[in-house]
């Protein structure tokens, strides 16, 4: 195997590329640790990713993302693509401990050496992904699979983690959930750039379907759509003029409703609609790439996961040196409340800004460096 | 640096019956580990791939059909196939204790019959991981 003890960087990434899958897994458990000897390879790996469209699926507890994600698998399978698929359970808030049972339903592709399926748990993260999942997406994307789905855990209505990992947004939904009211509720229901009704042979899923429609149909005369919506309808002005009630009211109604998002019905149990799903997947991936958005959606995208990392650092470097123990004794003064947040805030930044930056003793060509 | 132990509970053979299996998996979870669950009628092959693409520390296997004979050795040559030598087997379920002496010369750490108080099993996995 020749990658424990301190691997070879460059001997991991050929074995990674290469797609051993004994590599490629224990790469992904040394990110997930935060191991710092898998620093290296990733640096390596990194030119090596981009290449893979990344889908994510998310949707409520129960609502059939592992078996949906199961038979978009096959229909990619069948199609020649081959997937990397990362399914997030949520760990114990208590032990740490989780159970990860995505893999149940995604037993069909177990022996098919052209999917890898890794499972991962939350370890903390509130936002419905784990926070090695963008290592483990490039790491999954380096080993040369072309398409990578991401499953969240069952997202409530604010898990949007997602949209900063995912270049296609698959929101799936089920009959029986609630009534319209959580169709113009803000999150969740914000983010998809295709929405899915599953477990379609059930009653009320024409009216999920109905109700779905209604919130882009307004949200796009509203907003002209908004972030999200914008890119999976193609239009680069948002509320512009044409967009207003009246500008719809002109507009051919085939031609607006080809703007929105579209919302497909599925029962993955049995398959029906997922080859439907795999072609509206693919056609977003098209309109991204030719409108230039893949590369914007991209480079938001970068930029969030580079700001959250940064964040890590400085609070991990403040908290090792003196202003950690300050950091502490002013977090007593607070709970006596001797101290305000705001002044034990200046009086942090005061030490940050007297240190110079608390990066200052990094050098400035490589940013990314482990810590001490 | 601590590592999050991470076990594969599977279900090899035909038999249906994985409430053994369900039992342990949410007894390590509140022990703090990890726990791939991959559900009913495993093939060995199946199990040593997910046990490589999840990359666990553990395989723990439950059988109550009686082919823990035949299928229990079979996981551990594949996994030698493999090259995979840092992996901790047990097993667990309706097993003849005649048949523990053989298990365990297959690779086969350690099996937990019915009854086994769910710490030892977590206290022997703490105790004997191989990596």
């Amino acid at each position: 195997m020749g990658d424990r003890g301190a691997p070879d960087p460059e001997g991991v990434v050929d074995l990674i590329r290469a797609g051993d899958a004994r590599t490629i897994a224990r790469a992904i458990t040394r990110a997930e640790s935060g191991d710092p000897g898998v620093e290296a390879a990733l640096r390596l790996l990194h030119r090596h990713t981009g290449k893979a469209h990344v889908v994510g699926v998310t949707g409520p507890p129960g609502s059939g993302k592992s078996t949906l994600v199961d038979k978009l698998v096959k229909t990619y399978r069948e199609r020649g693509l081959s997937v990397g698929v990362v399914a997030v359970d949520p760990s114990s808030p208590f032990t740490g401990g989780a159970v990860l049972g995505d893999r149940i339903r995604m037993q069909g592709r177990a022996l098919d050496e052209g999917v890898f399926i890794r499972s991962l748990a939350t370890r903390g993260s509130l936002g419905g992904l784990s926070k090695a999942c963008a290592e483990t997406v490039r790491i999954l994307d380096a080993a040369g699979y072309e398409r990578v789905i991401i499953e969240t855990v069952g997202v409530g209505q604010s898990e949007v983690d997602i949209v900063k990992l995912a270049d296609s947004v698959l929101l799936v939904s089920v009959p029986g959930l609630g009534d319209d009211i959580q169709a113009i509720k803000a999150g969740v229901m914000e983010i998809g750039d295709v929405f899915v009704v599953n477990k379609a042979d059930r009653d009320g899923a024409d009216r999920v379907v109905r109700e779905i429609r209604a919130m882009l149909e307004t949200a796009w005369v509203n907003t002209g759509a908004g972030g999200r919506l914008i890119a999976s309808g193609g239009a680069h002005h948002a509320a512009s003029p044409s967009n207003t009630a009246a500008g719809v009211a002109d507009e051919d109604p085939h031609a607006f409703l080809a703007k929105l998002p579209p919302v497909l019905k599925t029962v993955a149990e049995t398959g029906e609609g997922v080859g439907a799903l795999v072609e509206a997947v693919e056609a977003h991936r098209a309109k991204l790439v030719e409108s230039g958005l893949l590369e914007e959606r991209r480079k938001a995208n970068a930029a969030a996961e580079l700001k959250a990392a940064l964040a890590a650092r400085v609070l991990a470097r403040l908290e090792a040196g003196p202003a950690g123990a300050e950091l502490l004794r002013l977090a007593g003064e607070l709970a006596t409340r001797e101290r305000d947040l705001y002044d034990a805030l200046e009086t942090l930044e005061g030490i940050l800004s007297a240190s110079g930056s608390p990066l200052a003793g990094r050098s400035g060509t490589n940013p990314g460096q482990a810590g001490d | 640096m601590e590592r999050t132990i991470r076990v594969l509970v599977a279900k090899p053979g035909l038999d249906g019956h994985d409430r053994g299996a369900k039992v342990i998996a949410r007894a390590l979870r509140d022990a703090g580990m990890e726990v791939v669950y991959t559900g009913l009628r495993q093939t060995p092959e199946q199990i040593v791939q997910a046990a490589v693409q999840e990359d666990v520390d553990v395989i723990a296997m439950s059988i109550l059909s009686g082919a823990h004979n035949h299928l229990f050795p079979r996981v551990t040559e594949l996994l030698a196939e493999k090259k995979v030598d840092d992996v901790l087997v047990i097993g667990g379920g309706v097993i003849p204790e005649g048949d523990y002496e053989f298990l365990k010369s297959k690779g086969i750490a350690a099996i937990f019959g019915p009854g086994t108080p769910t710490a030892t099993t977590v206290e022997f996995i703490r105790t004997h991981l191989k990596r």
